[in-house]
Formats: C-alpha cells, sequence, structure tokens
C-alpha cells in the first residue's frame, strides 16, 4: 500500500543495503550464546551498559527514597535501619557498579579501540573476563542487598564495619573486591591497547583527547584499585577472624583504614571525572567545528590530575586525629589538584572562539558539564581549606560537593557521550528536540537538588542523617523537589532511547561530521571495525568553522 | 518554615572562618560569572548561521597558558596560607583552658567536668572561658560536631583526641554526631548551653556530686590496686606518679615522651609499650577492667597529684 510513498527511499538506499557487510549486531549472531561469550569490545561495552543501567536504577530507587523520608524532619517514613541500609546500597552501587564503569567501561570499551583504528582491544578475552569479574561482584552486593543489606555506608570505617555492624558487611566487600579485579584488568587492557595498538600515523600528539584521559583513567584504575581490595580483605579478616589490623580493642588501628581507604578513595574520584572530561573534549570541538585550545596541555593536565590526585588523600582526614601538619601536607596538594582541572575548563571555554557552534544535544551536556564541575571544582576549594573544611566535612556540603563532580560531572558527560555516540552503537539517531528537552531539564533538577545542600551544609546540616533539626527543612524541600525533576530528566533519555532502536532514523556512518577515526567507519560499524587499517596523518581534531559552515550536520 | 542562611556565630573561631568562607564564595562566584558570561559570549556571537570571522585567530597560545596556570596557582597558594593560618589557630588551645570531659557511645555523649557533674547529651560551658574537650570513645569513631562553634573532631576509640572553643554569645546551640557510627546516629544530638561565668558557677554547685573527677579517680586507684607500687616506699618498683602530667618521661629505649593523657592511658591500658627508663615491665594491664569514664577519673586523679614533696622527687 505504501510502496509508492516509500519507493524513492527504498531506490535511495537498496543499492547501498546489499553492499554493506553486516555489522557487529549481525555479525556473531544474535543469540544470548553470542553476546554471553562475545570477545568484541562493542558488545561487551553494551553488556557494561545493561549492566550499569540496572545497578544505577536500583541506587537511583534507593536516592529517591531518602529524598522522600527527608521531606520531613522526623524519621517517619522509614525507620533509621532502613534509612542507613538505603544511602550504603545508593553509593555503594552508584560508586563501584555504576561510575567507576559508566564511562571507562561502556564507551571507553566501545570507542577506544575504533578511535585508534584497531581491530579491537589488547586483550579480548581478558575484557569478557572483566565484565565476568564485574557481574560476580555485582551480584555479591545485590545479595548483600536482598538478604538484609549493610548499614555502614559505602565508606566502610572501622570499627564500626569490622565489630559493630550486624548487617552483610562481607558479602558487600567481597561483591566490591570481586568487582574491582574487573577494574584492574579493564585499565591494564586499556594501557596495552593504547601502548600497542595505535595504526599507522597515530602518534602520542595525534590521539583525541579522549584516549589521553582514559590513559591516566587506566593508571590510576591499575594502581589504585590493589589497595581498595587489601583494605576491604583486611577488614574482611577482622571481622570474620578477629584479626586485630583496625579495631582498637585488639590492638589495631581505625585511622590506618581511612588512610588506606581513601588512598584508593581519592584516585577513584578522577576514575569518576577524567573519562567525563574526556568526552568532553571530543564533543566540544566537535560541536564547535574547532581545534582544541591547548591540545598539549589539556592531554598533560589529565596526566598531573592522575599523579597529584595519588597524593592528596589525607584531606578527607583533617578532623580523624591525623597530625595538623599532615592536613597542611595534604591541603595544599589538593589545591594543586585543582589546577589542572581550571586549566581544562580554560581551555574548553576558549575553544568556542571563532567556532561554528550548534546546540545538539551532546553540546549541551558538554556545556552543562562545564557549569556544573565549575560550581564543584570550586567548592572542592572550600573544603580543601583546612578550617573551612573541619566545619564542613561530614556535612551537606560535602555531599553536594562530591554530588556536583560525579553527577553533574560525570553523569552529565556519561548522557553526554552517549547521545554521542548513540548512532555510533546502535545505528538510529535519537529524537534530537527530546534529547535537548532532557539536558536542559536535568540541568535545572540537577541544580536544585544539590545547590541547597551547599546552604544547609553550612548551617551545619549532618550528613548520613535519618531525621533532622527542623530549621533545616526548607532546603530539604527544595532538595527533594529537584529531585524528581532530575528523575525525569534522567527517565526520559532512558524511554527515548530504547525506543529509537527501533523507531529511530538510521543514522549514517558519520552524523557529526566529527574527525574521530571511529566516524570512519559505517553506523554501526563491522565487527572488525574497520575494513582497511586506517592511516592517520593528521591531528585529531582537524575542524574548520570557516567551511563547517557549509556543511551538513545532522538535524541542521 | 524558616529561612536561615549562615549558623550563628558563637565562637572566637567562628568569625575568621566565616572570613575565610565569604573570600571563597566571592572568588567562586567571580570564577562562575567569569566562565558563565565568557561561554554565554561565545554561544551567542559563533553560533553557527551568524555572519561573524572565524578565521585563524593568532592568539598567544602559550603565554595564555602560563598566565592562567600560575595565577590561579598563586591564588591557590593564598588561599592554602591564610587557611593554615588560621587552622593553627583552630586546633592549638590556648594557655589556661578549663577542661572537660566527654565519652561518646552509641548512641550518647556522656560529659564530665572535672568537679564531678555529670550530663547526658548537654554541655554546660561559661561564656568566655577557653574551653578543651578531652574526647573519648567506648566503641566506634564518632564526632563531636558544634556548627554555631565551626568546630569538629572526630571521637576516636584507643585515643584522646581534643577540640577546644571560646564561646562569645550565651545561648543553646545543636550537638552533633558527624560521623556515621550506627543505627541511630541521628539521634547521637544534643546541646551546648552557653552561660554567664556566674550562672555556671551556680549549675556546677547546685549539681554537685559528693565527689569530683579527682576524688572519683582516687577511689578507682585504690580499689584496682595501683596503690601498691605508685605510692610511697614501694616506688622502687614503679615510677612514683606525683608531679608526672605533662613532664617529660625518659624511656628504656632512650626515647623521651611527654607525659599527656595519651601517654598516661597507653600506660594504663599497653603498660609493655613504653616502659620508663630504669623500671623492670611489671605491670599487667588493665584493659578490660576499666571503662573510658573510669579512666578518664584515674587521669583526672594523675593530673591532680603535684609534687609530693620537692626534696624526694629525683
Amino acid at each position: 500500500m505504501n510502496t509508492l510513498v516509500d519507493s524513492p527511499a527504498i531506490l535511495d538506499e537498496s543499492p547501498l543495503k546489499t553492499a554493506e557487510p553486516p555489522n557487529y549486531l549481525q555479525e556473531g549472531g544474535s543469540t544470548l550464546k553470542s553476546w554471553l561469550l562475545t570477545t568484541d569490545h562493542k558488545r561487551i561495552g553494551i553488556l557494561y551498559l545493561y549492566s550499569i543501567i540496572f545497578f544505577f536504577l536500583i541506587a537511583a530507587v534507593a536516592a529517591a527514597l531518602m529524598r522522600m523520608e527527608l521531606i520531613t524532619p522526623p524519621g517517619d517514613m522509614v525507620s533509621s535501619e532502613m534509612y542507613n541500609r538505603l544511602f550504603t546500597i545508593h553509593g555503594v552501587l552508584m560508586v563501584w557498579f555504576f561510575l567507576i564503569p559508566s564511562i571507562p567501561a561502556t564507551l571507553g570499551n566501545f570507542v577506544i579501540p575504533m578511535m585508534i583504528g584497531a581491530r579491537d582491544v589488547s586483550f579480548p578475552k581478558l575484557n569478557l573476563l572483566s565484565w565476568y569479574l564485574f557481574i560476580a561482584g555485582g551480584l555479591f552486593a545485590l545479595g548483600a542487598i536482598l538478604f538484609g543489606g549493610v548499614d555502614t555506608g559505602w565508606t566502610f570505617y572501622t570499627p564500626f564495619s569490622s565489630a559493630y555492624s550486624n548487617t552483610h558487611v562481607v558479602a558487600m566487600a567481597t561483591g566490591v573486591f570481586i568487582a574491582g579485579f574487573g577494574s584492574i584488568l579493564t585499565g591494564l587492557n586499556f594501557i596495552v591497547t593504547i601502548h600497542k595498538m595505535r595504526c599507522p600515523g597515530l602518534t602520542w600528539f595525534r590521539l583525541p583527547l579522549f584516549i589521553w584521559s582514559l590513559y591516566a583513567t587506566s593508571i590510576i584504575l591499575v594502581l589504585a584499585t590493589p589497595v581498595l581490595a587489601i583494605t576491604l580483605a583486611l577488614m574482611a579478616l577482622e571481622r570474620i577472624w578477629g584479626l586485630g589490623i583496625f579495631d582498637p580493642k585488639l590492638g589495631g588501628d581505625p585511622v590506618l583504614f581511612q588512610h588506606l581507604f581513601w588512598f584508593y578513595s581519592h584516585p577513584a574520584v578522577y576514575i569518576m571525572i577524567l573519562p567525563g572530561m574526556a568526552v568532553v573534549s571530543e564533543t566540544i570541538t566537535c560541536f564547535s567545528r574547532k581545534q582544541i585550545f591547548g591540545y598539549h596541555f589539556v592531554a598533560f593536565a589529565s596526566v598531573a590530575i592522575a599523579i597529584l590526585g595519588f597524593v592528596a588523600w589525607g584531606h578527607h582526614m583533617f578532623v580523624s586525629s591525623q597530625s595538623i601538619y599532615a592536613g597542611m601536607v595534604f591541603s595544599m596538594t589538593s589545591f594543586l589538584v585543582s589546577v589542572p582541572s581550571a586549566v581544562k575548563v580554560f581551555n574548553w571555554t576558549m575553544t568556542l572562539h571563532r567556532g561554528s557552534i550548534t546546540f545538539h544535544t551532546p553540546m549541551l551536556y558538554a556545556l552543562g558539564f562545564i557549569g556544573l564541575f565549575t560550581v564543584g571544582g570550586l567548592t572542592g576549594l572550600f573544603v580543601a581549606t583546612l578550617p573551612v573544611d573541619v566545619h564542613l566535612t561530614d556535612t551537606y556540603f560535602v555531599v553536594a560537593h562530591f554530588h556536583y563532580i560525579m553527577v553533574g560531572g560525570m553523569v552529565t558527560a556519561f548522557m553526554g557521550g552517549l547521545h554521542y555516540w548513540w548512532p555510533k552503537i546502535s545505528g538510529r539517531m535519537y529524537p534530537e528536540k527530546l534529547g535537548q528537552l532532557a539536558a536542559l531539564v536535568m540541568y535545572i533538577g540537577f541544580n536544585l537538588t544539590f545547590f541547597p545542600q551547599f546552604i544547609m551544609g553550612y548551617l551545619g546540616m549532618p550528613r548520613r542523617y535519618h531525621a533532622y533539626p527542623e530549621e533545616f527543612q526548607i532546603y530539604h524541600v527544595l532538595s527533594s523537589a529537584g529531585a524528581s525533576i532530575l528523575g525525569a530528566a534522567y527517565l526520559l533519555p532512558f524511554i527515548y532511547l530504547l525506543w529509537s532502536l527501533k523507531h529511530g532514523k538510521k543514522a549514517p556512518a558519520n552524523p557529526w561530521q566529527a574527525t574521530g577515526l571511529e566516524w570512519q567507519t559505517p553506523s554501526p560499524p563491522p565487527q572488525h571495525n574497520f575494513r582497511n587499517t586506517p592511516v592517520v596523518d593528521r591531528g585529531p581534531y582537524d575542524y574548520s568553522p570557516e567551511k563547517s559552515e557549509e556543511e551538513v550536520i545532522y538535524g541542521q | 518554615m524558616k529561612f536561615p542562611l549562615f549558623p550563628d556565630q558563637a565562637s572566637t573561631i567562628a568569625k575568621p572562618i566565616d572570613q575565610l568562607y565569604f573570600a571563597l564564595t566571592g572568588l567562586s562566584a567571580l570564577m562562575v560569572m567569569l566562565i558563565f558570561l565568557t561561554i554565554t559570549f561565545f554561544l551567542f556571537k559563533y553560533r553557527r548561521g551568524k555572519r561573524v570571522n572565524r578565521g585563524p585567530a593568532h592568539i598567544p597560545q602559550t603565554a595564555i597558558e602560563v598566565t592562567w596556570i600560575v595565577i590561579p596557582l598563586l591564588l591557590m597558594m593564598g588561599v592554602f596560607a591564610w587557611g593554615a593560618h588560621v587552622y593553627f589557630q583552630q586546633q592549638r588551645p590556648p594557655q589556661g583552658a578549663m577542661e572537660i570531659n566527654v565519652v561518646g557511645k552509641q548512641w550518647m555523649w556522656k560529659v564530665q567536668h572535672p568537679e564531678g557533674n555529670r550530663e547526658i547529651n548537654e554541655l554546660h560551658v561559661p561564656v568566655g572561658r577557653i574551653v578543651q574537650l578531652i574526647l573519648a570513645s567506648q566503641d566506634v569513631i564518632h564526632s563531636f560536631y558544634l556548627p554555631a562553634f565551626r568546630t569538629k573532631m572526630d571521637v576516636v576509640p584507643g585515643r584522646y583526641t581534643s577540640e577546644w572553643f571560646q564561646a562569645t554569645k550565651i545561648g543553646s546551640y545543636h550537638l552533633f554526631c558527624a560521623e556515621f557510627c550506627g543505627t541511630k546516629h541521628s539521634e547521637m544530638v544534643g546541646r551546648v548551653i552557653v552561660m554567664d561565668p556566674v550562672d555556671y558557677e551556680n549549675w556546677l554547685s547546685a549539681g554537685q556530686p559528693a565527689s569530683t573527677m579527682a576524688q572519683e579517680g582516687e577511689r578507682i586507684f585504690s580499689e584496682l590496686g595501683c596503690s601498691g607500687c605508685h605510692v610511697g616506699n614501694s616506688v622502687v618498683r614503679a615510677p612514683p606518679l606525683e608531679g608526672l602530667y605533662g613532664k617529660p618521661v625518659p624511656l628504656q629505649n632512650g626515647q623521651i615522651v611527654k607525659a599527656d593523657e595519651g601517654y598516661i592511658r597507653d600506660s594504663i591500658l599497653l603498660p609493655n609499650n613504653q616502659i620508663t627508663a630504669g623500671y623492670q615491665p611489671l605491670m599487667p594491664t588493665y584493659q578490660g577492667h576499666i571503662n573510658e569514664e573510669q579512666l578518664l577519673q584515674l587521669i583526672a586523679y594523675i593530673k591532680s597529684l603535684g609534687p609530693r614533696n620537692p626534696e624526694v622527687r629525683r
């Protein structure tokens, strides 16, 4: 019936269709087995994508319940036992089962080999093993939750975790321990891949900044994660067999746990932001059609952040009874880390200068990232300042600060990256108008959720409080209202991206006219990415804002 | 619904900290505006389709990069130094502090004044006096947080920590436990009540118990049999305790340590860790025989022992 109407399109597409070799979604089959035993980095990226969205949803439900509880001052909706479990679930799942694998293991897995012109990562089987370790860890965590939960918070501070908590601490720690090995292997895989698999002509300074950032991230994954594994293992040994490490009743030192924990967890903060910066460097250049301003400075800023991030851990412990001189050293190193982060923001800003700017969804998320990350970074200066942190630590100010970085920064960048590479991943376009709407709503909802928390933090509202004095209520109400908007803003892309898998417009190979190698192959790409190994003879962001005015960028 | 913007300023350190906070807020607002306005301007001016010069800009790139590395770096170091300066004031108690002992346990604060008065989840202090809290925990880590005084310190089991303040305003202020400590963490809250010094004296004497902390300590001292070795002629076996507090103690291994609360605590609970020079490791451990509150009373007693007889001192 529609043949007549559709015929031009069919005529247009059919010669291509017959010429098109199967893509990675068709090649190798679409059975469950073909997915569970795949060694294709793209499919593994998608396995990660589905898994982290699953964990994100559970952790988001925990957050929603907490925000509902906090609308009124008394603890009236859930019990304090339940509330403590909710923030532990939220923290553990969001940090280890969503944020840390979010950009590296999904988008990183999907695009790193393509960006460097490779057929796959260096160790494809190891890559699949990483995912299985991640899932095995996730099952332990879910088991711990289903069998009654854990009430230690994601920080597992001793001696509470090792001697006093009556919950499933060991199961949860085992989950994080196992998933950690997945992280280490992913980091190792990326480092070797970036060193050994670059296509001809792709020198270090022709690499996209995404690669530089993920390289820095991988170094942290490999060097820091083992310390977390050791720390959690020692905590579990103390809990199970009473081996005295941290509990002073057994001759241990509880502050030692904090040193070890933050030796991992502070660098881990950079695992949770460097990949976000990676995405922004790609999208801000593409949608302003500009060479990045200060390529070398942005590249080395990533490395500087990775290195300095290892010597700042003690700023989590200014009131822990560590020496005041140690506090001074850690305060200074924390200020130093802020410099390379600021350099990145300045360079992104200058990249816009004399560009040809469009406002596609990934660009809106990139701009949102810069705004929210800037606020998150600047409030980081407050908590790096020793006496101010003494007042602010363990209050909502800190909660707001790290959510600006991890949600305002990393999750925003993840959404931006997901939209940017969605045509490549799925072979379909997402609905642009809805995408832009979701990005804007996210920005409003996010600020309404977390900005009031800065004010109530300075007023003295402690974190992890199930009930609170009345004077803080107005800020909790604002925050909960914002959270409902934020929730809608995250749900919307979830719906339309799923919808686009079937109904989205077919994506061309390079809808954004982007320069990255991943765009020089069909969408979705064939199993081995490129039919012929590409050869690179220029830098990564070879855009011309003048010529771009005449180019057709998708939807414009 | 109330709409508070700033917490009460009720201690001497609150003002310098607030000044830092306002300076940081100003600096941050300036940076946010700078970046926000620049980006908005570029987005507007260089949006696609607008007729504008998009040619190469010939900006001295390295000079710009160095500028925006060096200026923030200097600013950061300035804030660091300012912060470190205030931090030292905040962390080091001035001379002449009155001491109050606090024991945290799941989920309450137990306070004992040197005069012997006890309170739970309340802390009465006189306005204008320098107060130093000696903090101990009976179980997990807690944190003694007084937002109106801008001070907070973790209360760590197995050691003493301390914080000090000088209240400047009569009134009643929040006391929070700031370190997550288990099920009823959010109920481990109370008030600090700042009183006129005369009212404080009246409050102390109205609730005065039969014995002071040092007297209670003395009773424990004899109950636990400490006097058998540490008193009178028997000091040949054990070091005398008179005048010990605050003095340097030479150890067997050549180290010299200061006899502060932490040292006395360790000497009672882990006596073999630090053997005083010239003595045998004879003392048994009292771990498990004495709780945190008794330990503080015992220490109060030892602190109260002035030099007994100057001629006898070695």
